[in-house]
């Protein structure tokens, strides 16, 4: 049996709970496993986001918990949850947010120093990193010198740095053209096939869908379908 | 950087004019007559009249000399006197005075405009240019001028006209008839005498430390009257100015207040998305906040740093070329008795305190950010 990585249990965000009750969430039960590739996808409106933000800790529940590798995430408060977060959770942005100042070497090891990890240990990692994204040649580019599907890489690098349990990607794809999307995608794929990453997206692009191994569809803050997650086999 | 710039550059620039403005009229009014400190015969100011003269003691002279601080002694013996040429008269200031230190004192010889400076020895006027007009009097011509000597002696003198000034004060400049000192005494039955002594002093703002040694080492029998003393209207009008200035300062600090808190704002809510960002990766909310912090502080600091730098030249310049009103609004000005001049007025105090001043609103309105980030909610900070 695999590892479950999160767990969430009945998880509902009601906005308006006083005068007119608004779901945005009503009552989600998901459970996700080490190495899946999940795909949230459904129309505008649906919950997608909140759904990714309650993942994180972003955003906390009306009712309900998620438990990442067995801990109760919503029942943490400030500094833990922000710790909690930084060591356990990659976040990936549909517009990069990368620091505009810094170089795609110090967005990446930027995460790492909120760490406090050791430099020789940092510059290690980028440089692995780097490799990994196919990037060494942009070592000290800054994001206005790199395409969008390159800053979405670089990204995704940083997400990656801090080795966390898992990688939440919000629309990752929605900036980058068919050509980037479908770089962005196989990048990710490799990483989930070769470092057995967890990675759960919330889409709109077909594209994602398709090469999804697991795909949830969300409606009116309710799961309506999920499909069965696909075993990932390690290369 | 730029807003809190230009509020230094601001701040001091008004409190530059203020303090210019201010020095030019005490030094229009003080530095053109009556010197910082005067000493009388005890009395002399409640009643103004000759008899009240006094007799010029050396050991006096002496002693005000031995207090190195005081750079020029200028007898004088001043009365109200009639002047006359052809069928006009008018009344005037007969001053009598030491031609070598009033020049030292008020630059007298400077402010000539036609003629020549007189010397102690000669038996010849120095005419304020407004009262030549008002007799319609020129340099050459003979003047007669009468009125009471000492112990009420009829006082009655032909004199030749030697040279025109220009005072600033248009009352001085409608009233003023400069004659040497022994000429005049002579002319007023006042052999020796005098009305006053003015005083020239090194620093003014020690004027009053030198005012309260003076009285007891000078004896009961004198007066020792700061110019504060002597000209009382123009004492309360700095100081009601000074108030108004304070409310000027209030309004001015205010703006700057509102302009740098617009400025703080809109980059805070500028970088919401970021914060949000940065917040949702991990970073603790202290941690940001000192970021915040330190960027305030730098960004105010370096602000403050420009801002001095603009101003100084800005201020010398104001300094060496002053403001100089014509026209109606000069009319006004002299209407008061005031020179229409706005110098600045370059003290290094100035640009410490306000640059202080603004450092402290600047750091005080910086808290805003990080009262902003500690309220803030990444899920709503990273919303479009």
């Amino acid at each position: 049996m695999r590892e479950t990585v999160i767990d969430a249990h009945n998880l509902s965000k009601i906005y308006d709970e006083k005068t007119i009750p608004v779901y945005a969430l009503n009552k989600v039960h998901l459970h996700i496993s080490r190495g899946e590739f999940t795909a949230i996808k459904g129309p505008s409106g649906s919950g997608k986001t909140t759904l990714l933000n309650m993942l994180g800790g972003l955003d906390i529940p009306s009712e309900g918990f998620v438990e990442i590798n067995g801990t109760n995430i919503t029942a943490l408060k400030g500094n833990e949850l922000v710790d909690f977060r930084l060591n356990n959770i990659g976040f990936v942005f549909q517009s990069y947010n990368l620091i505009p100042v810094l170089t795609a070497k110090e967005n990446i090891e930027f995460i790492m120093l909120l760490q406090k990890r050791p430099e020789k240990e940092r510059e290690q990692r980028v440089l692995e990193l780097l490799k990994q994204i196919g990037m060494e040649d942009k070592i000290n580019k800054r994001p206005r010198e790199l395409s969008g599907g390159q800053q979405q890489r670089v990204a995704v690098a940083r997400a990656l740095a801090p080795k966390p349990q898992f990688i939440l990607a919000d629309e990752p794809t929605a900036n980058l053209d068919s050509v980037s999307a479908e770089n962005l995608l196989d990048m990710m794929l490799k990483l989930n096939q070769e470092e057995n990453m967890t990675f759960v997206f919330s889409t709109h692009d077909q594209r994602v869908i398709n090469r999804a191994r697991r795909v949830i569809t969300l409606e009116d803050g309710k799961i309506v379908s999920d499909t069965a997650p696909t075993t990932v086999e390690h290369i | 950087m730029a807003s809190i710039a230009f509020a230094v550059l601001f701040a001091i620039i008004m409190k530059s004019f203020q303090n210019g403005v201010f020095n030019n009229l005490i030094k229009n009014v003080v530095g053109y007559y009556s010197g910082y400190v005067q000493i009388h015969q005890k009395g002399y100011w409640d009643e103004q009249v000759l008899d009240n003269c006094f007799a010029l003691d050396n050991s006096l002279i002496k002693k005000l000399k031995q207090n190195p601080q005081i750079n020029v002694i200028v007898p004088r013996l001043e009365t109200f006197v009639l002047i006359s040429k052809g069928n006009s008269t008018k009344g005037c200031m007969l001053v009598g005075t030491d031609a070598v230190k009033e020049n030292e004192l008020t630059q007298l010889k400077n402010k000539i405009i036609k003629g020549a400076y007189f010397q102690n020895r000669e038996e010849v006027v120095i005419l304020a240019e407004g009262l030549a007009k008002r007799i319609n009097a020129s340099v050459n011509d003979t003047i007669v001028l009468f009125g009471q000597g000492y112990h009420g002696v009829m006082a009655a003198g032909k004199f030749k006209i030697k040279g025109i000034v220009h005072l600033a004060s248009p009352q001085m400049n409608d009233a003023f008839v400069y004659l040497p000192l022994s000429a005049t005494q002579y002319y007023l039955s006042a052999e020796n005498r005098l009305t006053s002594l003015s005083l020239g002093i090194d620093n003014p703002e020690r004027m009053n430390a030198i005012v309260q040694n003076l009285q007891p080492s000078i004896g009961k029998n004198y007066e020792v009257m700061p110019w504060q003393e002597m000209m009382p209207e123009i004492s309360n009008h700095i100081k009601a100015d000074g108030f108004s200035f304070y409310i000027f300062s209030g309004i001015l600090y205010l703006i700057i207040g509102f302009g740098l808190f617009g400025t703080i704002l809109m980059m805070t809510v500028e970088r919401m998305y970021e914060f949000g960002m940065l917040i949702a990766i991990g970073m603790k909310k202290s941690k940001l906040k000192m970021i915040l912090l330190g960027e305030t502080f730098l960004i105010t600091l370096l602000g403050v740093v420009l801002g001095i730098l603009l101003s100084m030249p800005s201020v010398i310049y104001l300094q060496e070329k002053p403001i100089r009103f014509s026209g109606e609004i000069a009319k006004a000005y002299e209407q008061f008795g005031f020179e229409a001049l706005f110098p600045a007025e370059f003290d290094l105090r100035i640009f410490f305190t306000q640059s202080l001043i603004v450092l402290f609103m600047a750091t005080l309105i910086g808290l805003y950010p990080l009262w902003f980030v500690s309220s803030l909610n990444p899920v709503n900070a990273m919303k479009k």
